[in-house]
């Protein structure tokens, strides 16, 4: 299937030139394609935000909610439909800091949705000032003494609550990133994937030569299902490791353990109220008196 | 001579069996063939503090509060300084003298000491003691001692043939202790044949999920909070069996957002909530009037402001109902007043979040939700699930300007097109956009819808005359106390107009208004919310005001001196 496939024709692109978003938006047409979804089974959904325009560019369903309310949306679609590819995308405030109580809970309620969060450490449609993740000392015009709150580890806290998937990527390497992309989307359960990712506007700081130099890419000797192993993963910050990082992959997800699937496909559009059932309920409010 | 209506007070702490005196009395009362009905009130606490029931029983539908006490059955310390106020001297007090004291609130009422604990002891068992309540009330009545026998043996059947067996006698025992005591007056009117057989004894919660799911309600997403959650547990417990999805929330947010994201999947979504768990759904309810994407929303109003009193009642939530959500777009909000009125304006909600593709409330509060009496059968050949999703064309757009405001709604992965929503002002497709034009085209199509669904507003109840002189204004949960008051005040000048629909207002509101010398409005908060609701949106100012916002629901006694002391001209 080609990429093109996702093409928005008339779409006005609001990020700036040279943006991160660019390489990962690219990526992510091609990783559906070579997965060949069909445009009309996937859902897109975000918050608010300049990753979160993300899914105006996909030909794809859109649920473009409220700031920092995708995953909780996201889930609720997957459970209404388990038919439907989901993805939840957005930027790292979104993710992890407005709606940082629904990352929590999304991972420990596992649905079958990929979560795929732009994390450039900046807040970028606000202006610049500092995102969960920006680094100590960061300096914007809010942390005018430099950022003295403890950077958001949210690859950390996915594999301390027993994330089904969890994987780093780098915006700018556009062939890993896609093939990061597919094994998270294909994967059974919630599935987090970090793209780091350069502000060309707002963080100085971490650029691509920034993410270049500070990154690495795991090889075999790292067993993503080895939990300790990959909790050690995540807490090292200098250089960051790229790739999937930790697999918990046996767990049932949300939507499988919800009793209405169990006997029935069908998405719950598709059905209808059983009346005669009804009626025995509320008969048996009157105790046959 | 025989009475016809009496109540009974149980009050004791909870855990001590106020619960299974009240289940077993009222199933009794009902298999006996009387109407029941049942309050309670408590606290927030999960053991000790005070709780009390009042019951009423009578070969007459009862379905409102009365203060009035004729039996008190005290089952624990300290509860009958908990109800004193409610002592009168027609109050027979029944039940063991070192539980109920010797204090000057029992000076001027009648005492039946009938020992529960030590019976029950010597039956085996403290435990019992609650069987011997039963059977002690039942036999003040006057009830066939058979038919005690036969419903205790029903209720305990399954356990151990020796609990079974000294149940009965338990129950027995108290029956005949009363019997020797001078209680003829306490004697009830026989049940007549008809009764309350056949009918349904349930609550409001229930009443309001059984109308959900008559409504095609397929998914709940919910965090707990009193009084709301009784109809969270409903729809959990007949969740499998009916193909709902049920999700306790991490937040009330997460709720909201969940409901709106199965909605706008398809399926037929409901938050239910209270106080400042609705109020953080707020922006939830605005981004529901933006995607137009239906929601129904079930919130049991309890006294704020903030905590407030947690497991008390009021009808302080109608303006933020009203008013909840940034921005200007179109809801409806319901307010059911008898339990009939939960079920079919409950079902009745989602084909309307469905049509209109808005918001719609169902307010009621921790009276509605506790309450329970013997309703008839509810009538399904009235309930329709009417769906309005299409199946989307290739070139499918949500937004597409309407007459009425309303466009075609499709669901991601039914049919060829692609389902686009955005918290953003969107265009027709329903992209970002900010093409100011197109936002004025896009609020006048949202809010055609708020003109189009005043066709279908569900009309105020007028109990009374129709040449009344007094109209008394009520909406929700006080139905049935200002319906019983205005029946004792026994005027034919006096109607009660019931709104179960208080937004958008009904248009012959006014019309009503003007018929009548003076209007009045009874409802339970301190600033007379759907009276100013009503001047805002019918321009006409009520004469009058009762108002009541002590975290109690009204009794029919305070409507009725109420209306008595503004109804000046009484003889």
């Amino acid at each position: 299937m080609d990429a093109k496939a996702f093409d928005m024709e008339k779409a006005d692109v609001a990020w700036c030139p040279g943006c991160g978003n660019f390489p990962i938006l690219k990526a992510l047409k091609e990783a559906l394609a070579e997965l060949d979804i069909d445009p009309t089974q996937l859902v897109m959904v975000s918050g608010i935000g300049q990753a979160a325009k993300i899914p105006h560019y996909v030909r794809a369903h859109v649920f473009n909610g409220l700031h920092g309310r995708a995953l909780p949306p996201a889930t609720a679609i997957k459970a209404a439909n388990p038919r439907l590819t989901v993805i939840a995308e957005s930027g790292d405030g979104d993710m992890y800091g407005e709606g940082g109580n629904h990352f929590i809970h999304c991972i420990r309620r596992n649905p079958d949705i990929t979560n795929i969060v732009h994390d450039n450490r900046v807040y970028g449609l606000t202006k610049g000032q500092a995102s969960p993740t920006s680094p100590l000392g960061f300096k914007t015009s809010v942390q005018v003494h430099g950022v003295s709150l403890e950077p958001f580890n949210p690859l950390a806290v996915a594999i301390a609550l027993d994330a089904s998937f969890v994987a780093r990527a780098n915006a700018q390497d556009r062939e890993q990133t896609k093939d990061l992309m597919k094994k998270a989307i294909g994967h059974k359960g919630y599935a987090l994937l970090d793209i780091l990712q350069p502000c060309v506007t707002y963080n100085k700081l971490n650029t691509y030569q920034w993410f270049k130099e500070h990154t690495y890419y795991l090889d075999g000797s790292h067993d993503p299902r080895d939990r300790m192993a990959a909790m050690q993963k995540a807490l090292e910050t200098d250089r960051l490791p790229l790739g999937v990082i930790y697999l918990s992959p046996t767990k049932p997800p949300f939507e499988d353990t919800r009793g209405v699937y169990r006997e029935d496909p069908r998405p719950l559009h598709e059905r209808q109220v059983d009346l005669d059932r009804l009626r025995h309920l509320m008969t048996s409010f009157a105790m046959n008196a | 001579m025989h009475r016809d209506d009496l109540s009974i007070v149980l009050c004791g702490q909870a855990g001590q069996g106020v619960q299974t005196v009240e289940f077993l009395l009222t199933r009794l009362l009902k298999l006996a063939g009387y109407h029941v009905f049942a309050t309670k009130e408590y606290m927030s606490r999960v053991r000790g503090g005070l709780n009390s029931t009042t019951l009423r029983v009578s070969n007459r539908e009862v379905a409102a509060y009365v203060h009035r006490m004729d039996i008190l059955v005290p089952l624990s310390a300290g509860a009958v300084e908990h109800v004193a106020k409610r002592i009168s001297h027609g109050t027979v007090v029944l039940g063991e003298r070192q539980v109920m004291g010797d204090g000057p609130a029992l000076a001027s009422c009648r005492v039946l000491d009938v020992p529960f604990t030590k019976m029950a002891q010597e039956i085996g068992n403290a435990l019992y003691s609650n069987s011997v309540a039963v059977g002690a009330v039942a036999g003040a009545l006057g009830l066939d001692l058979q038919r005690v026998t036969d419903y205790v043996l029903r209720f305990f059947a399954g356990k151990q043939a020796s609990i079974v067996e000294d149940n009965v006698k338990a129950a027995q025992a108290g029956y005949k202790a009363v019997g020797s005591l001078d209680v003829d007056d306490l004697a009830i009117e026989p049940a007549g044949d008809v009764g309350a057989k056949g009918r349904l004894l349930l609550d409001g919660a229930e009443a309001v999920g059984l109308g959900a799911i008559a409504g095609g309600c397929n998914f709940v997403s919910s965090y707990p909070m009193s009084p709301s959650t009784a109809v969270l547990t409903f729809m959990a417990r007949h969740g499998d069996e009916f193909g709902v999805v049920v999700e306790q929330a991490e937040d009330e947010i997460a709720a909201i957002n969940m409901a709106i994201g199965a909605g706008y999947a398809g399926a037929r979504a409901l938050v239910t909530t209270s106080g400042g768990g609705f109020a953080l759904m707020t922006e939830g309810v605005s981004l529901a009037g933006m995607l137009e994407t239906p929601v129904v929303i079930h919130l049991a109003q309890r006294p704020g402001p903030a905590t407030g009193l947690p497991t008390r009642t009021e009808q302080g939530d109608l303006e933020l109902a009203l008013y909840a959500g940034h921005g200007e777009f179109p809801r409806i909000i319901l307010a059911p007043g008898t339990l009939e009125d939960g079920f079919q304006l409950a079902q009745q909600a989602f084909n309307l979040a469905d049509k209109y593709q808005v918001p719609v409330f169902i307010l009621t509060d921790q009276y509605y939700i506790d309450s329970y009496y013997d309703a008839p059968p509810f009538d399904l050949s009235k309930t329709a699930v009417v769906k309005h999703v299409v199946k989307t064309e290739k070139d499918y757009r949500r937004y597409v300007v309407t007459q009425d405001g309303v466009s075609a709604r499709g669901v991601p992965g039914f049919g060829e097109g692609l389902v686009v929503v955005d918290s953003d002002e969107h265009d027709e497709e329903g992209h970002i956009t900010e093409d100011l034009d197109l936002r004025v085209r896009m609020v006048n199509k949202r809010l055609a819808k708020g003109a189009s669904l005043t066709m279908d507003v569900v009309p105020p109840v007028l109990v009374g005359p129709d040449n009344y002189k007094n109209l008394v204004i009520c909406w929700g949960s006080t139905y049935h106390a200002v319906n019983e008051a205005i029946a004792e005040l026994g005027r034919n000048d006096t109607a009660m107009l019931h709104y179960r629909q208080v937004y958008p207002l009904h248009d012959r509101t006014a019309e009503y208004m003007a018929r009548a010398e003076r209007t009045l409005v009874v409802e339970g908060n301190a600033t007379g919310q759907f009276a100013k609701l009503i001047e805002l949106h019918a321009g006409v100012p009520a004469d009058e005001l009762l108002l009541k916002y002590n975290g109690m629901n009204f009794s029919v006694e305070e409507v009725v001196d109420g209306l008595k002391a503004l109804i000046k001209d009484v003889v």
